[in-house]
């Protein structure tokens, strides 16, 4: 029996129309752009084409597109880009309580090197509030970070705000749009963005393709050191058929993104409306609404999520987790308990990420699974059992939770 | 991920539940950690004549609390005691680095279960 695979934040299949205009760049047109004979100025014109085509996706100039490896490096790559680059204005830099690592890590590296980092809180739904970003942003503020959606729960920022916010105060605008870009429409100029990062694999591409857009006369000093490539920002050659693939998956996004959103708001709202009234006490994280059009997360509380994990594997069935016990960090979601959610509830946590290959008939074997699984895992949980007992006891022992020393 | 072993004792645990009137409990971690455990034991001159388990936590958890249980039921005080966490480890054909935490909760919990029996007994 086919899979039903939900973690398409993972792993996604890459297009068949992408993969088809790969493949001719590993043995037919393998030449390296940088070369001065026929092979390289075929690579040459594929290069750029790739690059008009991630451009347009998110309305940007092609010369504003620099090719990483992964959106890990894009975001890398703009921190300490944009902070070398602009130490003499300033060393103040402010992300929002629930970037991904590849943001939050090279953000808290600054912060022990001679930077200074604030990070904003959000609400209970995921949010950052473009007010709390103005409040926190000083003289001295060299940059913004603040992801375009979550990977985790979901949540779509108000991007054109916060952009808006850091435009009036002088200081620039990195968006960490690896899990939005592709999936809703993002407009860099409209928006006034000044760096974006965008990854293929989350629209149909393959893995190791990603790019980072950066407006027209910043400078962004690189972090690979070598050849010319890319503008002199990313030293190293081209992963041509990777590239070739981001930009024939930007071109098919553009078109496709309105009608794939359509069909994926369907199943993520089925999962959204059917599935906590099937296990009781289970929450649904993140935005209700505002969020991506794939992504349903929830923490079913009383039971740890790897082993719900490993139970719906051996139904057949592929989800995620931000448990501790699944992150090699042995630490529980830090999005999750940002939003407050205490970790208990957090260690419960299941994440769906649908893409335009699910279908209802997937939805339909996880609502029917999961039940089960959950009823299975609670009446092995010393927790539920406490519950059960004494539910206002229960309560309260939420409220003293203990710090861990493993 | 894990061995046969371990997602055997996962997929099917041993002496899950609670024992009525239990000699001694024993709860070790939290759900900050990401795992809890509680054993219970019965004993019965100088054996333990039955132990059950409840846990909170990943499959290496479930594995290891069934595993502590089928290994300690049966025993002397005496060898339940010593019954070590590497021993739990190796009965379960091994566990991923980043696991061996669970297995150090199983052994723990199961003797602060027996220190509670005889804390009991000697009031």
């Amino acid at each position: 029996m086919k899979r039903a695979y939900f973690d398409h934040a993972a792993g996604t299949p890459v297009d068949s129309r992408v993969l088809d205009a790969m493949l001719p760049f590993f043995r037919e047109q393998f030449g390296n752009p940088q070369s001065f004979y026929r092979e390289g100025d075929k690579a040459k014109t594929a290069l750029d084409l790739s690059r008009q085509q991630v451009a347009g996706l998110v309305n940007a100039e092609p010369e504003e597109i620099t090719f990483t490896a992964s959106g890990s490096e894009g975001n890398n790559l703009a921190l300490k880009g944009i902070a070398a680059a602009r130490s003499d204005k300033g060393r103040h830099i402010v992300i929002s309580a629930v970037e991904h690592v590849s943001v939050q890590g090279p953000a808290r590296t600054l912060g022990r090197h001679g930077y200074e980092l604030t990070e904003v809180p959000v609400d209970d739904k995921g949010l950052v509030d473009p007010a709390a970003v103005k409040a926190a942003i000083r003289k001295d503020t060299i940059l913004v970070s603040v992801m375009a959606a979550n990977n985790e729960v979901g949540t779509i920022q108000p991007l054109a705000e916060i952009a808006g916010v850091c435009r009036e105060a002088g200081t620039l605008f990195h968006t960490d749009a690896v899990a939005a870009c592709g999936v809703i429409p993002i407009d860099v100029r409209a928006w006034g963005i000044d760096s974006l990062t965008l990854a293929a694999q989350t629209f149909g591409g393959p893995k190791g393709a990603a790019a980072l857009f950066v407006r027209k006369g910043l400078r962004l000093p690189s972090q690979v050191e070598g050849g010319n490539q890319e503008n002199g920002r990313r030293a190293g050659s081209e992963n041509l058929p990777a590239i070739v693939g981001l930009g024939r998956a930007a071109e098919l996004a553009k078109v496709e993104i309105a009608s794939r959103a359509v069909a994926l708001t369907t199943l993520r709202d089925r999962l959204i409306r059917e599935l906590p009234p099937r296990v009781q006490r289970s929450y649904l994280t993140g935005h209700p609404t505002q969020r991506l059009p794939g992504h349903a997360s929830f923490c079913i509380e009383f039971i740890e999520g790897e082993a719900m994990l490993l139970f719906l594997d051996d139904a057949g069935i592929s989800v995620a987790s931000g448990s501790a016990c699944t992150s090699k960090s042995l630490k529980a979601s830090h999005v999750l308990l940002a939003m407050g959610m205490p970790h208990s509830l957090a260690q419960g946590s299941l994440m769906l990420t649908l893409s335009p290959e699910n279908t209802d008939d997937d939805v339909a074997r996880l609502l029917e699974a999961l039940p089960g699984i959950v009823e299975r895992l609670r009446r092995m949980s010393p927790l539920y059992a406490r519950f059960q007992k004494d539910p206002a006891g229960y309560a309260e022992s939420l409220s003293k939770e203990k710090e861990c020393h493993v | 991920m894990y061995s046969e072993r371990v997602m055997d004792h996962f997929r099917n645990p041993r002496n899950v539940g609670e024992i009525e009137n239990a000699d001694g409990i024993g709860e070790v971690g939290n759900p900050v950690c990401g795992d809890m455990m509680t054993f219970y034991v019965k004993v019965e001159d100088g054996r333990l004549k039955d132990v059950k388990f409840k846990t909170f936590g990943c499959g290496a958890a479930i594995a290891v609390s069934s595993m502590v249980s089928e290994m300690a039921t049966g025993k002397t005080i005496e060898e339940a005691l010593k019954i070590t966490n590497a021993m739990v480890a190796q009965e379960l054909g091994g566990l991923p680095q980043n696991k061996l935490h669970c297995s150090n909760l199983g052994a723990d919990a199961l003797h602060k279960a027996i220190e509670d029996s005889q804390r009991k007994k000697a009031s």
